[in-house]
């Protein structure tokens, strides 16, 4: 288990968690390198089935960074984003994944910091569950 | 279009930046190109040190010729700062721009990681994610669309009548809407004002006369906008045209109607503290001049006329039979001026809810001093017309208190009640005016030194507190507060009361918003665009905000913000077309179903059922891109241009690859 290295995919939209993520590049933050961002125009891109997608493709974790409420750059994608992760949660329990292996956060194009951090923890947090099993018997997804 | 029909087999060249040692000092450069050049459909890879220079994008472009490639990945700094650059640099060498995508491997890889070893493999697995992106593209052209170079300004305030003259002086156009039977907003309405104290009327009604009298300003007063559809550049309007039944081509003001009208009500314009007839002129330099007759008031207007004002109206002004009209008008930009209304007095149980005649609020205390006014400028009291000797103004009334009113500073009742106290010093020398404040805020040019003249020439005692309880006790108003500075108590026998009420949004501003899909602010003001950046700009494309509409504001500010809208108009309409990003949703239209549950997803109302196909589709200009309502389709008949699901689970797979 020491050595294990998560597999995180990150989806991030373009106008405010991909720009913070940016900052932190250009403020020569350091954070774990497990996660690899997909930018998409906004966060309400995302489809809940791009997610398990990545669970099933072997992602240990999924991280989704959009913009602060009311500060979505399509009016409130993001509250849509919510909803369906919301829902998408719930679900991931009777598949066998854990919720905590999907995390959904407000970054803003100003919080390089934060977006830092979350990264730092959703890793740490991620490592701490360890990898994703997901067996031929009880595998919902189909996992290859 | 599709998606579907992307071809498949295309050959990619892949280029990855060195950026000096930006990138090299903690990516393994060399490795990454060998390595993704590998990949299945890379038919080209190099390195350069600088690939945004000349020499760098130099090689792009001989690369994208010499081995034919038809999509290209740039793995460099983030693409906010030079996608441009390098698709400028794609589309000269003959390939389609949207065929060229940044790998972002410097702010997001080599600037925040250490591990050579670990940033090289991410890098890797970026540029590859990218690579499978791209493959999938299509080419696009950047959609253009014709603009109307006409505008419809809503609200004929101070801020729309600026913004109107504005755009119309440039040569365009204007329909400039006005809900009530005059133009002149809140601003006609006052006496002097901060911190010049020029007459208000004589500064505002040579611009009514202009803006009525413009060749390219069309003026509809008493009018309302019901419905607006299309997008920026071609918006469609509907405009509500109420009756007024009185022709002001015939009307001559002559007053013979309004001496022989039986009904009453209470004047708006004196903010019911003077009475009107039921056919009226709002006040005497209305504009358009013109006497209208309120169906509201009027009882005998339906079924039959009294026919009172019919009969003595020699010119034959008047029409009982005219009916609400509806104009449809094109316009390509708006800008909307809908101003404010003051907090209702009502709201203040502290301050006796409106109920004492004495207790007035800003604007009735103006009509109080104005020249016109329904006292000809006397200061007395509207109960029993005596000259007030003490007269209590305060200040954040409703204002600055988020358990029980508005959180928010009205931002002008300082200034308008420092110039209050001044005026009423001015008329009544004997007097005492006192105002109780939380803090003095004049911000402005000139105006800290008015606050002060009123303190230091007038002798206006400020008192630094709030007053809890206002209450009437024979013939005078008891005023309870504390001040602050010397922690006592204070009690006033006021002879007049004066509240400086929050400004909110104008009443019917929020159905406004929503006719137009602007958004607006937690206080229902209209929302700009960006707080800093795009002051006048709302976030939807062609729209634009002037004046008290947006947040409180004074003259000054309202007429530039009105300016400052009028100019992004006539840059709009500096070229005939306009061009929108492509990057929007499709339909697949075999695959939909027609359940319409994209429509209610699309904040831009761009997602249009036709009912003859009974499919839903995609207005191409009107979608923003965003790609919300592709994961609403159950059927997977929506796409996203370039962001296809396919494209997703591709990037996807790339990166978690052993
Ligand atoms: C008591 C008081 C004293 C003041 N004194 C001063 C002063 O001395 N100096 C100073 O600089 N400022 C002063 N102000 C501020 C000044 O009144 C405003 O800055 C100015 O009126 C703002 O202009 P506006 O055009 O944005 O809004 P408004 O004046 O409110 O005009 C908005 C117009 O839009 C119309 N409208 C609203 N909704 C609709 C709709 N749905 N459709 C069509 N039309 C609509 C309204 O009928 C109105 O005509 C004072 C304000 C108050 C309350
Ligand atoms: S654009 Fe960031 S969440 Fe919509």
């Amino acid at each position: 288990m020491e050595h294990f290295e998560p597999k995180i995919v990150c989806f991030a939209c373009n106008w405010c968690t991909s720009a913070g993520a940016d900052l932190a590049g250009t403020s020569r933050m350091e954070y774990d390198p497990s996660g690899i961002l997909i930018r998409v125009m906004c966060s309400s891109r995302v489809d809940p089935q791009h997610v398990l997608w990545a669970f099933r493709k072997g992602a240990d974790g999924v991280l989704l960074g959009g913009c602060h409420p009311g500060d979505c750059h399509y009016v409130d994608g993001n509250t849509k984003t919510l909803r369906r992760m919301i829902l998408l949660k719930k679900l991931m329990g009777d598949l066998g994944i854990e919720p905590e292996r999907l995390r959904l956060d407000w970054i803003s194009a100003a919080e390089g910091k934060k977006f830092v951090s979350v990264m730092n923890e959703f890793t740490d947090q991620v490592r701490t569950l360890g990898p994703l099993e997901l067996d031929g018997q009880t595998n919902p997804l189909g996992r290859e | 279009m599709s998606p579907k029909n992307a071809p498949r087999e295309k050959r990619t060249g892949v280029f990855v930046c060195h950026c000096g040692i930006n990138i090299a000092g903690t990516v393994d450069v060399k490795k990454v190109a060998e390595t993704v050049g590998r990949h299945k459909g890379v038919v080209h890879a190099e390195d350069y040190v600088y690939m945004c220079s000349d020499p760098g994008q130099k090689l792009i472009v001989e690369a994208i010729k010499s081995q034919g490639l038809d999509s290209v990945v740039v793995a460099c700094c983030s693409p906010t700062l030079h996608e441009s650059t390098f698709r400028n640099a794609a589309k000269s060498a003959g390939l389609n721009p949207y065929q060229l995508e940044i790998a972002n491997i410097r702010e997001q890889c080599s600037w925040v990681h250490k591990d050579k070893d670990k940033a090289t493999r991410k890098a890797i697995r970026i540029t590859k994610s990218i690579i499978e992106k791209v493959k999938r593209n299509v080419s696009l052209q950047p959609i253009s669309v014709p603009v109307t170079k006409r505008t419809l300004v809503i609200g004929g305030g101070i801020s729309g009548i600026q913004a109107a003259l504005d755009v119309a002086n440039a040569g365009h156009e204007v329909i400039l809407v006005e809900k009530s039977p005059s133009i002149g907003g809140h601003m006609i309405q006052l006496s002097e004002t901060f911190p010049t104290l020029d007459c208000s009327q004589c500064i505002l009604t040579p611009k009514m006369v202009e803006a009525s009298k413009h060749p390219k300003i069309k003026l509809m007063t008493y009018s309302e906008v019901q419905d607006i559809s299309g997008f920026v550049g071609n918006f469609k309007v509907k405009i509500l045209k109420k009756p007024t039944y009185v022709d002001p081509e015939k009307c001559t003001l002559c007053d013979e109607c309004s001496k022989v009208c039986p009904i009453v009500v209470p004047n708006e314009f004196d903010l019911g503290m003077t009475g009107r007839r039921a056919i009226y002129i709002p006040f005497p330099q209305a504009i358009p001049a013109s006497y209208i007759l309120d169906d509201k008031s009027c009882p005998s207007l339906f079924p039959i006329a009294c026919g009172k004002c019919y009969h003595v109206c020699k010119p034959k002004a008047i029409n009982y039979d005219m009916k609400p009209e509806i104009v449809e008008v094109d316009v390509g930009a708006v800008i909307v001026a809908t101003g404010y209304d003051l907090y209702d007095k009502e709201n203040m149980a502290e301050y006796g809810r409106g109920k004492y005649p004495d207790v007035l609020d800003g604007l009735q205390f103006e009509r109080l001093c104005s020249a016109s006014g329904p006292t000809k400028g006397q200061i007395i009291r509207p109960s029993d017309h005596k000259v007030p000797k003490e007269v209590v103004f305060i200040q954040c009334s409703g204002s600055r208190d988020p358990e029980l009113h508005c959180a928010y500073c009205s931002k002008i009742c300082c200034m308008y009640t420092a110039k209050h106290a001044m005026l009423y010093k001015h008329h009544v020398p004997d007097g005492q005016a006192y105002v109780f404040y939380i803090d003095i805020r004049s911000g402005g040019k000139n105006y800290e030194e008015f606050v002060q003249r009123a303190v230091e020439n007038d002798g206006v005692l400020y008192l630094r507190g709030k007053v809890s309880k206002v209450f009437q006790e024979g013939d005078k108003l008891k005023v309870w507060g504390a001040d602050t500075l010397t922690g006592k108590k204070i009690e006033i026998d006021a002879d007049m009361v004066v509240l400086a009420q929050a400004m909110r949004p104008a009443k019917g501003a929020d159905d406004v918003a929503k006719i137009l899909k602007v958004p607006t602010d937690k206080d229902g003001f209209l929302a700009e665009a960006h707080p800093k950046l795009r002051p006048v700009e709302s976030v939807t494309a062609g729209m634009y905000l002037a004046g008290a509409a947006q947040a409180p504001k004074d003259i000054p500010e309202a007429v530039a913000q009105a300016s400052g809208a009028a100019s992004k108009v006539l840059a709009l309409f500096s070229s005939d077309t306009l061009s929108h990003n492509p990057v929007i949703a499709v339909v697949d239209e075999d695959l939909c179903s027609g359940c319409k549950l994209c429509i209610a997803m699309c904040p831009y109302g761009a997602r249009i059922y036709n009912p003859e196909k009974k499919i839903v589709e995609v207005n191409d200009v009107l979608c923003e891109g965003c790609g919300s309502c592709i994961v609403a389709c159950p059927s997977g008949a929506a796409q996203q241009i370039n962001f296809t699901d396919e494209q997703i689970h591709s990037m996807v797979d790339t990166i978690l690859e052993e």
